[in-house]
C-alpha cells in the first residue's frame, strides 16, 4: 500500500514541461499549422433551429474560380442519404454525420449546411452567399416540457423511445427512458418521517474552453492522410474519420495539438471529417476554424436539465428513500448523459430504498457533448439540494447529515457494483474541521455545503519510453494532455527509474507513433496512462538490470536496481542508469521499455465543496466571498495541477449555477453566442478556491491515484444554489441565479 | 481590389475634406473598439478609414477660465489618470474606468463612446450630468449640440456625413458639486452596462441640496437626463425619502426592453436603485472635499 512509501518526486511541485512553450507563445494550438498550397474551408451555418431543405444548389458556387471544393452531406460514402430515408433504425454514426453536414433537415441555428473550400478565408466566406438555398420553416422545440408535449413537432420522424415497458409504437422526441432501482422505494417513503420533494431545473451551458475547434488536414491518396487537430482524443477522431469516409485506420494520422481546453467538449468531430472532404476533392491542404459564434451555436454545449426528487428521512437523520425522474436535453440528436446522470445521482448516500428514472429527449439545440463529469452535476444538484432542504428541516448540520449516510466501502450502488475504499467521509471530516467552515458566517451571507461523486475509468493506454546514451529520455504516450498530465507522467516514470523528472521528456505523439489510447475523459489519463508509465518504465528496470548483469557477468536475479542505480549484491559494483545506457551499444543496443494495458481498478472520487454567498438583496447580485473545495485525490502525484483541477472545476460550477445559460428567441435564435452575454466567471468575480486535498489511495494503482478532472464540477451547483437559499431564505430550485431571477424571488417575498 | 483604404490626416480641415469627398462609405477611427469589431465580417465591402487621433487637439484635455475641453480620442486610461479631472469630475472618471479592461482602456474614448451612441454606453450619462457640450466641426463650419441633443436613437447621433466631433466641452462645475456614476452587471468587469445611472449634486453649506441632475443608460433608446429625479432631490437633505422619490422617478422615467441582458422589470428596478445609490455617493463626495 502506498501510504507508508516514502517518494522522491511523487507529490513535488515540478515546473510542467510544457509551461514555458505555452507562456511565452511558442506552442501550436489547432489553429497554428500552415502548409504550403494551403486553401480555407467555411461552413454554410443554418439561420433556422428547424427547418426542411427544400433546395439545396451549389452550381453558383463550383463554378466560381476562387472555389475549389464543395462538401454536403452526400459526400459521405457510408452513411449516404438513402440510409436516412429509408431506414427506420438510427444509428449514431449516421447522427455524427447529420451532425457534421445537415441531411435535408436543419436542426439547430448554425447546423453546418455546406461547407467550401477557396483560395483565401475571405473568399470561402464571400463564395458562401452563392450557395442557393431554401427551407420550409419549421416550428423549434426548445425545451423539455415543449419536447414531450403531444403537440410538439417530432424532429425525427423515425425515432421511437427506447426502454419503455411496452415497445413504442409512435415517433417521440424521447428517444431513451432507464430505470433504476434499489430495494423497495414505497416502503421507504412509509417509514420517513420528514420528506422533501422538489422540482429543479438546470440550463444548456458551454464547457467555454478559449481554443475554438480548428483543423489543418492534407488528404493523401498513396498514404496516410493528416489531420492537424486540437482534441482530447486523436485517436478517436482518427477511428469517426476513418468511419465516416469509408477509410481504414492506416489511412489516417491524426496529430494532437496543443490543446486551449476541452473539459469534454473536444471529444467529438465536427470540421475534420469536412475538412478532409474538401481536401480530398482540390488536392490541397484545408484549413477550417470555427468562430467564437461558432463555436456557442454549434459544438459543446451541456445539457439543461428538469429533475424531480423526493427524498425521506427518519427524525433521526437515516435517509430511508430516494427518487428522481430525469430529463435531459440531447440536443437535436439523441446521446444525453442521461446514463450517467441517473447512475450518480444518489451514489453519495447509502440509502437501502432508490428509485431513479431517466429520459433522454432531443430539442433544437445543438447537439451535446461531455462536459466535465457528463450528467452528473444536474443531477446531483438536484439531490443535493433536496439533502440540504431535508437536514435544515430536521435541524441537523449539512455535514452530520451526510456522514450519517455517507457511501462507503461496500456500499451498493444502484448501477451495479459495490463500492471500494471511498473517500467520501474524509472528505466530509476534512470539510468539519476546515477553516472556512468554522468560521462564523458574515452577515447578509449564505453558506451552502455539497457533496459530489464521480466515478472515473481507467481503459487503454500505451506507453514506450526510449533512453538515450546519455540517460536521458523521451515518454512517447498518446494522451493528449489537457491539464498538465505530462508533468505527472515524467513525475512517475522518474521515481521509477530514479532519474531526474526533467531528464524525460513527455511527448503526446501522433496516432502513428504509439499504439491505441482511449481519450482523455474520464478522468482517466494519471490513472491509466499512468500506470502505462509505471508498467513502461518498469520494463526498463527489468533490462537495466540485465544489462548489469550483462557487465558483471552475475545474473539479472543477482542486481538490484534502486533509485536510479544498479547494484551487483554479489560485490561491490554500482552502475547508473545513465552508465548502463552509455554501454549499451556493447550490451545489446538501444533500450526501451514499453506498455499496452487496459487499466482496471479506477478509483472514484468524491469531494465537498464549500461556498459562502453574498447578495444584494436590491439588485439580487451574487458575490462568492469565500470557497473551498475539498476532494479525494487518492494520491496527487502533483498536488500544484491537482488543486488545479479542484479550482476550475468549482469555478465553471460557480458559473453554470451563477450566470451562465443559452439565451434563444422564440425562434430558436441564440442570442448571446459570444463570452460577453455568455457569461462565464472572470477572474476579479471569484475569491481564491481554497483547495483542500485528501488523500484516501485507490490500491489498484501503483501510486494510489484517483482520477481528479471531473468530480470538482459537480458540488458547486448545489453549494452556490444553497449558499443564494440562504442568503435570501427562499428555495431555489431553478439554475442560473442571474440576478433579474433572485431580484423576481425577493421581490415576491416581500 | 482595395477593401479597406486608410488615411490619418494630421488637419482637421484635411479630415472634413476627406469625409464629404469620399467615393466610399467612410468609418472614422478613434481608438478602434466599437468600429473594428462592428466592421468584421465586412472584410469584403469597400471602406474608407479616416483615423482621427493625428489630428491636434484630439487627443488632449485642457482647462479654460470656464471650461474643460476634452479632445474626443483621449484614451481612457490617459483620462482616468489625470489627478486634475478626477478631482473635479469624479464620476466621468468612474464611468471611463468601467469601460472594458485595462487593455481595452488603451484604446477606448469618450468621444468614441459618445459617436457610438449605444444605450449602455458607459460614460454618456455622465456626461449629461455634467452638462457636457458637443463641438462639432463640418465642411460649412462648426455647431455645439448638447449631449442629451446629440444623441437621437439606439446607434444614432446628429452628426451628419461630412461632419465631425472635435471637442467635448465640460463646463466647471459650482462650488461643492460632485458627481457620481453606478452600473449594473452580473458581473465584476467585461460587461456591458444592464442599467447605468449618473447623478451630480450641489448642497449649500447645510448640506441642502440646491442642484442636481440625473441621467441613466441602458434602459431607453438613448440615455436621458431624468428631470423628475433630480427635482426629487433638490430642497432636500438627501435624506431616504429623497431618495427613494428619485429612485421611483428614474424607475418610472426608464423605458426598458428585455433582452439576454435583463427583463424589463429588472431593469426598471435596478436603474432606481442607482439612482439613488448615485446620489448617496456624490452627496458623500461633496462632503469629502
Ligand atoms: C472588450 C470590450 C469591452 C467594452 N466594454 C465597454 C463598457 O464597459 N462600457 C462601454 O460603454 N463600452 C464598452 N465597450 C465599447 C467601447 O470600448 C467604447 O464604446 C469606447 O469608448 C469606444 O471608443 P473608441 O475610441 O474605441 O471608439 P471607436 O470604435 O473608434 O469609434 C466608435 C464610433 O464612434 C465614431 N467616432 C469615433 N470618433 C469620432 C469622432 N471624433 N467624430 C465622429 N465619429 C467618431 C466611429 O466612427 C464609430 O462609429 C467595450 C468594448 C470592448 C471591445
Amino acid at each position: 500500500m502506498s501510504e507508508a512509501r516514502e517518494f522522491k518526486h511523487i507529490g513535488q511541485r515540478t515546473i510542467r514541461p510544457d509551461g514555458f512553450d505555452k507562456v511565452t507563445g511558442k506552442a501550436n494550438y489547432g489553429a497554428d499549422l500552415s502548409l504550403p498550397g494551403m486553401i480555407w474551408g467555411a461552413i454554410l451555418r443554418s439561420p433556422h433551429a428547424h427547418a426542411n431543405i427544400t433546395k439545396l444548389d451549389v452550381s453558383r458556387a463550383e463554378a466560381n474560380p476562387d472555389v475549389l471544393a464543395i462538401a454536403t452531406f452526400e459526400d459521405f460514402p457510408s452513411v449516404n442519404a438513402a440510409a436516412q430515408r429509408d431506414g427506420t433504425q438510427r444509428d449514431g454514426m449516421m447522427d455524427t454525420a447529420c451532425n457534421i453536414l445537415a441531411n435535408q433537415k436543419v436542426l439547430y441555428h448554425g447546423h453546418a449546411v455546406a461547407a467550401i473550400a477557396a483560395r483565401s478565408e475571405a473568399a470561402a466566406i464571400a463564395a458562401l452567399d452563392l450557395i442557393d438555398i431554401e427551407y420550409e420553416v419549421l416550428r423549434p422545440v426548445l425545451s423539455i416540457d415543449d419536447a414531450i408535449s403531444a403537440q410538439a413537432p417530432i424532429l425525427h420522424e423515425t425515432m421511437m423511445t427506447q426502454g419503455l415497458a411496452e415497445p413504442a409504437t409512435k415517433a417521440s422526441n424521447i428517444s431513451a427512458r432507464m430505470e433504476l432501482k434499489k430495494g423497495d422505494i414505497e416502503a421507504g417513503f412509509a417509514a420517513a418521517d420528514v420528506i422533501v420533494e422538489r422540482a429543479y431545473d438546470t440550463p444548456t451551458v458551454h464547457q467555454g474552453y478559449i481554443e475554438p475547434h480548428a483543423t489543418t488536414v492534407v488528404f493523401n491518396e498513396n498514404g496516410p492522410s493528416m489531420i492537424w487537430c486540437p482534441t482530447q482524443g486523436h485517436f478517436d477522431v482518427r477511428a469517426r474519420v476513418a468511419q465516416l469516409l469509408n477509410l481504414e485506420l492506416g489511412q489516417i494520422k491524426v496529430v494532437a495539438s496543443e490543446i486551449g481546453g476541452g473539459f469534454g467538449g473536444k471529444t467529438t468531430v465536427y470540421l475534420e471529417p469536412v475538412a478532409l472532404i474538401l481536401s480530398r476533392k482540390s488536392g490541397r491542404p484545408v484549413k477550417m476554424e470555427m468562430s467564437r459564434g461558432d463555436v456557442f451555436r454549434a459544438s459543446g454545449p451541456a445539457s439543461a436539465s428538469q429533475s424531480l426528487i423526493k427524498v425521506g428521512a427518519k427524525m433521526d437523520g437515516t435517509i430511508t428513500a430516494m427518487q428522481a425522474t430525469l430529463h435531459y436535453e440531447a440536443g437535436a440528436f439523441q446521446g444525453s448523459p442521461m446514463g450517467p446522470g441517473c447512475m450518480t445521482v444518489f451514489t453519495p448516500y447509502d440509502v437501502e430504498n432508490l428509485y431513479v428514472e431517466g429520459f433522454d429527449v432531443v430539442v433544437n439545440k445543438p447537439k451535446v457533448a461531455a462536459y466535465r463529469a457528463p450528467g452528473a452535476p444536474q443531477s446531483e444538484f438536484a439531490a443535493e439540494m433536496a439533502v440540504n432542504e431535508l437536514a435544515k428541516k430536521i435541524g441537523m448540520d449539512p455535514i452530520e447529515f451526510r456522514l450519517k449516510n455517507a457511501a462507503k466501502e461496500g456500499t451498493q450502488t444502484i448501477y451495479g457494483p459495490k463500492l471500494k475504499v471511498v473517500g467520501l467521509e474524509a472528505c466530509l471530516e476534512a470539510a468539519k474541521a476546515s477553516p472556512h467552515y468554522n468560521a462564523p458566517i458574515p452577515e447578509n451571507v449564505g453558506r451552502g455545503l455539497a457533496a459530489g461523486f464521480w466515478f472515473n475509468i481507467g481503459g487503454q493506454s500505451s506507453v514506450i519510453i526510449n533512453l538515450n546514451p546519455d540517460g536521458t529520455g523521451t515518454i512517447i504516450e498518446g494522451s493528449p494532455d489537457i491539464g498538465g498530465s505530462r508533468a505527472s507522467m515524467q513525475m512517475m516514470a522518474a521515481e521509477i527509474l530514479g532519474v531526474a523528472p526533467s531528464s524525460l521528456n513527455p511527448i503526446v505523439a501522433d496516432t502513428e507513433h504509439v499504439a491505441y489510447n482511449q481519450t482523455t475523459g474520464g478522468s482517466r489519463t494519471t490513472f491509466a496512462t499512468g500506470m502505462a508509465v509505471v508498467e513502461a518504465a518498469e520494463d526498463i528496470v527489468e533490462q537495466l538490470k540485465a544489462r548489469a548483469a550483462a557487465m558483471w557477468n552475475v545474473t539479472a536475479e543477482q542486481v538490484d536496481f534502486k533509485d536510479g542505480v544498479a547494484h551487483n549484491l554479489t560485490g561491490e559494483d554500482q552502475l547508473t542508469l545513465a552508465d548502463i545506457c552509455a554501454s549499451a551499444e556493447k550490451t545489446g543496443g538501444q533500450i526501451s521499455g514499453r506498455a499496452n494495458i487496459n487499466a482496471r481498478g479506477a478509483g472514484p472520487s468524491f469531494a465537498v465543496h464549500i461556498c459562502d454567498i453574498k447578495v444584494d438583496k436590491e439588485t439580487g447580485k451574487t458575490d462568492v466571498v469565500r470557497y473551498t473545495a475539498i476532494q479525494d485525490a487518492g494520491k496527487a502525484i502533483h498536488p500544484s495541477y491537482v488543486e488545479g483541477q479542484f479550482q476550475g472545476g468549482a469555478v465553471q460550477g460557480i458559473g453554470w449555477a451563477l450566470n451562465e445559460e443559452y439565451v434563444y428567441s422564440k425562434d430558436g435564435i441564440m442570442e448571446n453566442a459570444g463570452f460577453l452575454d455568455y457569461r462565464i466567471p472572470l477572474a476579479s468575480d471569484l475569491p481564491e478556491i481554497e483547495a483542500i486535498i485528501v488523500e484516501v489511495p485507490n490500491s489498484f494503482h501503483p501510486f494510489g491515484v484517483r482520477g481528479v478532472g471531473e468530480t470538482g464540477i459537480i458540488p458547486p451547483l448545489a453549494a452556490v444554489g444553497t449558499a443564494v437559499a440562504e442568503a435570501i431564505g427562499q428555495p431555489i430550485s431553478s439554475l442560473p441565479c442571474s440576478p433579474p431571477k433572485i431580484l423576481k424571488l425577493l421581490m415576491s417575498a416581500q | 481590389m482595395v477593401a479597406l483604404t486608410y488615411h490619418a490626416p494630421e488637419s482637421l480641415e484635411e479630415a472634413v475634406q476627406l469625409l464629404s469627398t469620399a467615393r466610399q462609405p467612410v468609418k472614422v477611427l478613434s481608438g478602434g473598439t466599437d468600429l473594428i469589431i462592428q466592421m468584421q465580417g465586412l472584410i469584403q465591402d469597400e471602406r474608407l478609414v479616416v483615423d482621427v487621433k493625428k489630428i491636434p487637439g484630439m487627443r488632449a484635455a485642457d482647462w479654460t477660465e470656464d471650461h474643460l475641453i476634452l479632445g474626443p480620442s483621449m484614451s481612457c486610461a490617459q483620462f482616468t489618470k489625470r489627478q486634475d479631472i478626477q478631482t473635479v469630475f469624479p464620476g466621468l472618471v468612474e464611468a471611463a474606468y468601467l469601460i472594458g479592461s485595462t487593455q481595452v482602456q488603451g484604446r477606448a474614448s469618450i468621444g468614441g463612446n459618445l459617436c457610438n451612441a449605444s444605450p449602455a454606453a458607459d460614460t454618456i450619462p455622465a456626461l449629461m450630468v455634467n452638462r457636457a457640450v458637443c463641438l462639432i466641426q463640418g465642411l460649412n463650419g462648426t455647431r455645439r449640440v448638447n449631449v442629451e441633443d446629440f444623441l437621437i436613437g439606439v446607434g444614432k447621433q446628429c452628426l451628419a456625413s461630412d461632419e465631425l466631433l472635435v471637442g467635448i466641452e465640460l463646463p466647471k462645475p459650482t462650488a461643492r458639486t460632485m458627481d457620481a456614476y453606478l452600473r449594473f452587471i452580473p458581473r465584476t468587469e467585461m460587461d456591458i452596462a444592464v442599467a447605468g445611472a449618473a447623478v451630480s449634486v450641489t448642497l449649500d453649506d447645510d448640506g441642502v441640496c440646491t442642484d442636481a441632475r440625473v441621467a441613466i443608460g441602458a434602459v431607453s433608446p438613448t440615455a436621458i437626463l431624468v428631470p423628475s429625479a433630480a427635482e426629487a432631490l433638490i430642497g432636500t437633505r438627501l435624506d431616504d425619502d429623497a431618495l427613494l422619490a428619485a429612485a421611483a422617478a428614474s424607475s418610472q422615467a426608464a423605458n426598458p426592453i428585455s433582452d439576454r441582458r435583463g427583463t424589463v422589470e429588472f431593469r426598471r428596478h435596478v436603474v432606481g436603485v442607482l439612482t439613488k445609490r448615485a446620489a448617496k455617493i456624490a452627496a458623500d463626495r461633496v462632503g469629502e472635499v
